[in-house]
């Protein structure tokens, strides 16, 4: 397999010396690397084959129409959480992407790099884009009391602590779409007379909007996942009603998954591997989603 | 910004004798506006920075006036429900099992990154990189449900013959290193491509061969870049919860067996979180004092990374 590769590669490196990488220790070198680069690939497989295996019994239609039930785990759903997870999705939408998009513009189109505040804000993103998510729980803990809510594991309180979480994330992928747009389309705008402001709103944003959708929704996707921080804010597991809006209280997906996977009994884990598996097709729809987005809208300058 | 100053500079002097042609252009007082809402919205990460120091702060002020702080830091036990508390035991487990999360992920997010900047065609490429994204995308809870339910049971017990519990810390390392593999592998495919062809030519025009130019020449030219990546991944590893929680039990032990359960700082949090935790008592304030910890341990791995990334980018 290693040496098929190595006949069949494409690149303008050493085209012509190719027998000096056919002996003994470049081969097992090659190999290796190949090993390496498919050990994702099966744990991949490997792990949705398994959990789908194990999720069989329970692929039906209580499990997502059917709220969650501790006494008959045989027949619990989880209606709830993916309700529960969608508004919290919004919530999290609605408060990370106006807020990325807006610290993005300014530090790609208006902040003067020079100066010590903007430095700041760069070592900073820096460095929360890997502060641990349960952090982020906590911080939501004391935001909610700050604002005055004191019902606890509401959608607010959730939304807050995972639209914190994808900041980072959304603001890094919007300033590498800015940035993409080419600098003339900038300067033809400025020398027909427009403000910094028109220029960003009316040429350089409308150009960025495909990346910036892709990269918010792959934040989006990362947080749908999160469990920590919502376990900290104390949210609830056996909620039996749909969520109906911001200040409702709620349980989430993930959540659901953790509380069935701590349970005992062999019915809570074939819940919950069902329920995984509803997960990842709702990370697998708005991967796809992006991954459209980026493949049909995309400009290449 | 700049661009409207300099006309209005070159404005006013060839604009002195004729009146209605002013290339000063009109006042724009919102443009200032705008600028300082989205000025405002740039800080608030930094707020947000400061928010979470200010909130793990206050509470643990309150544990710490109840609880000696020297004990807590130098202490072997951890025994909430008798009121012992030294950190240790959490400490010990967390680094454990990033050790053996490392373990995993150095090796192959390195191969993975050699072979995709150094071997790989395009289209390799275009393949492998959206799954490593997806293997990036999968949720922490399903990867604890895994190491419970198939790299437990199946892979330690049934193939590999280990003596492991339910939970242990070997599984949950394993299962947290396939986690950070993307992270380690795809920083550190961006620092080995950052490296310039020139010195790939230059080494393969001296006779080098593949294998000899990717360790020899490129390794050590991303070096620092790569180190970052590895840097972030250990960051990653020591701040994730639920595979932790999951997998490791909820155990606080001084074992320095990967093949015990064993309670670290994160699924301490997971754990306690969990019940009832009235704001100002206790436990709650164990909460932010455990929370401290794991983020004053991150902060310090995050500036050694952010140093190094800084070094890479400087070199070409």
């Amino acid at each position: 397999m290693a040496s098929l590769t190595a006949t069949t590669r494409s690149t303008v490196l050493a085209s012509g010396r190719r027998s000096r990488d056919t002996n003994l220790s470049s081969v097992v070198f090659l190999v290796g690397l190949w090993a390496s680069l498919f050990f994702g690939v099966v744990v991949l497989l490997v792990l949705i084959v398994s959990t789908a295996i194990d999720a069989l019994p329970r692929l039906d239609g209580p499990l997502v129409t059917d709220y969650y039930s501790g006494i008959r785990p045989e027949q619990t759903g989880f209606r709830a959480g993916i309700f529960g997870s969608m508004w919290l999705m919004l919530g999290t939408a609605l408060l990370a992407v106006p807020l990325g998009i807006a610290s993005a513009l300014y530090l790609e189109e208006f902040a003067n790099r020079h100066r010590w505040y903007n430095k700041l804000i760069e070592v900073n993103l820096q460095n929360l884009a890997a502060v641990p998510s349960v952090v982020y729980g906590l911080l939501a803990v004391a935001a909610m009391s700050l604002l005055g809510f004191n019902q606890r594991g509401i959608v607010l309180g959730g939304a807050i602590a995972l639209a914190l979480l994808i900041l980072p994330v959304v603001i890094i992928t919007t300033r590498e779409a800015v940035r993409a747009v080419p600098r003339e389309i900038r300067d033809g705008s400025m020398a027909l007379g427009a403000t910094v402001w028109q220029t960003t709103w009316r040429q350089t944003l409308p150009s960025a909007v495909p990346g910036i959708a892709t990269g918010t929704i792959l934040g989006l996707s990362r947080a749908i996942g999160e469990a920590a921080p919502l376990l900290l804010l104390g949210v609830a597991i056996g909620v039996r009603f749909d969520p109906n809006g911001f200040l409702s209280v709620f349980t989430a997906l993930p959540l659901q998954i953790y509380t069935s996977t701590s349970q005992s009994r062999e019915e809570f884990q074939t819940a919950a591997a069902a329920a995984i598996i509803v997960l990842l097709v709702m990370i697998l729809g708005m991967n796809a989603l992006a991954i459209f987005i980026r493949n049909k809208f995309q400009r290449t300058w | 910004m700049s661009s409207s100053a300099t006309t209005a500079a070159a404005g006013s002097p060839s604009g002195a004798g004729l009146q209605p042609v002013s290339l000063r252009g009109r006042r724009r007082p919102g443009e200032a506006v705008i600028k300082g809402v989205l000025f405002v919205s740039a800080m608030i990460s930094v707020i947000t920075t400061a928010g979470i120091i200010v909130t793990l702060i206050r509470p643990s002020l309150d544990f710490f006036a109840e609880v000696e702080i020297i004990g807590f830091l130098t202490g072997s036990e951890w025994a909430p429900q008798r009121g012992v508390f030294g950190i240790y035991p959490l400490v010990k487990a967390t680094f454990l099992i990033t050790a053996i999360a490392l373990t995993v992920a150095v090796p192959v997010g390195l191969g993975a990154a050699m072979y995709l900047s150094e071997y790989a065609s395009r289209r390799t490429r275009k393949v492998f990189k959206p799954v490593l994204e997806l293997l990036a995308g999968v949720p922490s809870v399903v990867y604890g449900f895994f190491a419970l339910a198939v790299v437990t049971p199946w892979l330690l017990q049934d193939l590999l013959n280990l003596q492991v519990g339910f939970t242990n810390a070997l599984a949950a390392g394993l299962v947290l290193g396939v986690m950070i593999v993307p992270t380690v592998a795809s920083l550190s495919e961006d620092a080995m491509s950052a490296v310039p062809l020139a010195l790939r030519q230059g080494s393969l025009a001296m006779g080098a061969n593949r294998m000899q130019t990717t360790l020899r020449v490129v390794f050590p030219a991303a070096l620092s870049g790569i180190g970052a990546a590895i840097v972030l991944g250990l960051s990653r590893a020591v701040g994730e919860t639920m595979i932790v929680a999951l997998a490791s039990g909820a155990l606080p032990s001084t074992s320095l067996d990967p093949r015990d359960g064993m309670q670290a700082m994160t699924g301490y949090m997971a754990t306690t979180a969990g019940g009832e935790n009235p704001v100002g008592s206790t436990s709650y304030n164990t909460l932010f004092a455990v929370g401290l910890t794991l983020f004053l341990i991150t902060l310090v791995i995050n500036i050694i990374s952010i140093r190094l990334v800084r070094r890479f980018r400087q070199e070409y």
